[in-house]
Parts: C-alpha cells; sequence; structure tokens
C-alpha cells in the first residue's frame, strides 16, 4: 500500500470518529433545540422575547456554542461524503466542505455572541 | 474515498434505503440552512430592533412553511441519526426495522406538535 493511500486511509476513519462524535454530542443538543424551538415558538417569535432569554444567560450561550461547534464539525463531512459518493470524479468536495465549515464557524460564534451579549454593533 | 456502489431494485425497496435516503436528504439540506440560520440569528449582534427588522424580513408564508419543514428535517436527522449510532455501537439484533418506523412516526409527531404550538 501507497503512503498515500494509507494516510487516506488514516484520515478516513478520523473523520468517520469524529462525525460519530459529534452526532453524538449533536442528538443531546438537537433534542434540547426541538424542546427549545416548541417552548419558544408559542405565541409567535420576537427579537425581544428571544434576547429576553438569551441575553447575558451563560447557560445558554455555552449550550449554543457546543451545538455550533458541533454542527462545525459534523456538517461539512457529511457534505464531503454526499459529495464525493455523487460525484466521485470531481474535486469540489474538499473546498465545498471547508467554505460550508468556516461559514458555520464564523456566523455561529456571532450568532451566539449576538443573543449573548443583546448587541455589540 | 471509494465511489458509492451500485445497487439493485431490491436493494432499493428495502426500508433501510429508505431510511438512508431520507437521513441524506434532510442532512443535506439542513447543512445549505445552518448558515443562514446562522447569519438571521447574527443580526441580534445589531441590538434587539436590529434583529426584529431581520426577523420581519421573513415573515411570510413561505418562510412558516420552510420553518414547518426544517422542524421536520431536524427530526427525521435525529432520529436518523440515534439509528445510525445504535447500529454502529450498540449489540446486533435482528433487522430494527421498528426503529424506521418509530423515527418516522417520531418526525410526525415533531410536525403536528409544530403546527399545533406555532401562532
Amino acid at each position: 500500500m501507497s503512503k498515500e493511500m494509507c494516510f487516506e486511509g488514516v484520515l478516513q476513519a478520523k473523520l468517520w470518529y469524529a462525525q460519530r462524535i459529534s452526532a453524538m454530542i449533536l442528538g443531546i443538543c438537537v433534542s434540547i433545540h426541538l424542546a427549545i424551538i416548541f417552548y419558544a415558538i408559542r405565541g409567535g417569535l420576537t427579537a425581544q422575547e428571544i434576547l429576553g432569554r438569551t441575553q447575558g444567560n451563560l447557560l445558554f450561550a455555552l449550550f449554543y456554542e457546543i451545538f455550533v461547534l458541533a454542527c462545525f464539525v459534523h456538517a461539512p463531512i457529511g457534505m464531503a461524503n454526499i459529495l464525493q459518493e455523487t460525484f466521485p470524479k470531481l474535486s469540489f468536495a474538499k473546498p465545498i466542505s471547508w467554505v460550508l465549515a468556516l461559514l458555520i464557524l464564523l456566523l455561529g460564534s456571532s450568532a451566539v455572541i449576538g443573543i449573548y451579549s443583546g448587541g455589540i454593533l | 474515498m471509494r465511489p458509492k456502489p451500485k445497487l439493485d431494485c431490491r436493494a432499493k425497496s428495502h426500508l433501510s434505503y429508505f431510511a438512508y435516503v431520507c437521513h441524506r436528504f434532510s442532512g443535506l439540506l439542513l447543512a445549505c440552512f445552518l448558515p443562514l440560520h446562522f447569519l438571521m440569528l447574527s443580526q441580534s449582534l445589531r441590538g434587539a430592533s436590529g434583529f426584529e427588522r431581520s426577523l420581519q424580513l421573513t415573515d411570510f408564508w413561505v418562510f412558516k412553511f420552510g420553518e414547518w419543514a426544517l422542524v421536520i428535517l431536524l427530526a427525521i436527522h435525529l432520529s436518523g441519526g440515534v439509528r445510525i449510532l445504535i447500529i454502529e455501537f450498540g449489540a446486533w439484533r435482528g433487522l430494527r426495522k421498528g426503529w424506521i418506523e418509530i423515527s418516522i412516526l417520531f418526525s410526525i409527531v415533531c410536525g403536528l406538535l409544530f403546527l399545533y404550538l406555532a401562532n
């Protein structure tokens, strides 16, 4: 087996574990998030209501940052797998997954800072 | 990574294939939605009034329908994901078709609950 193939195999195994471990974290986070959605949508959603729950609440901020980080790991790996399996001859799976990963990390963390601080701009 | 193996009609008519397609489809749509969802929530950086203005932009039936569909997709991906984790890390017990039915039922219940609770 060539060195390159060996490296690719080890990388795939690491990505598989990363996706499974992040899936375990997401399983808990999504269950809690669904419960929060069902609680929050009663009577409609307003900015005041959302910020009233989250502003200054460190537990909410910590929970949602963990949620964002788990998404940052989980979603791009899944996207790369789907793209590579669907279009095996094309090589855009990795760049698209990296763009998705960065968007999730940057926008997700901005969202967490926003709902925790209640506005800093 | 190896290319996807070719499946015949027997494999594709199996309930597990339906679960696989649902999990992939819901995951793909959720991955595309996530940056938009975070972009909307990050508008809270502009304060309550700026955030409210952004929320009002989504006050159309198309977005409401989208929210409902996303809750269902989230429920499908959650229950399908738990099923995969149990298959991969749990003890082997038969074909476990019942779990797929439970996943479908869970997603329908979440969709109905959203409709019931939403204003």
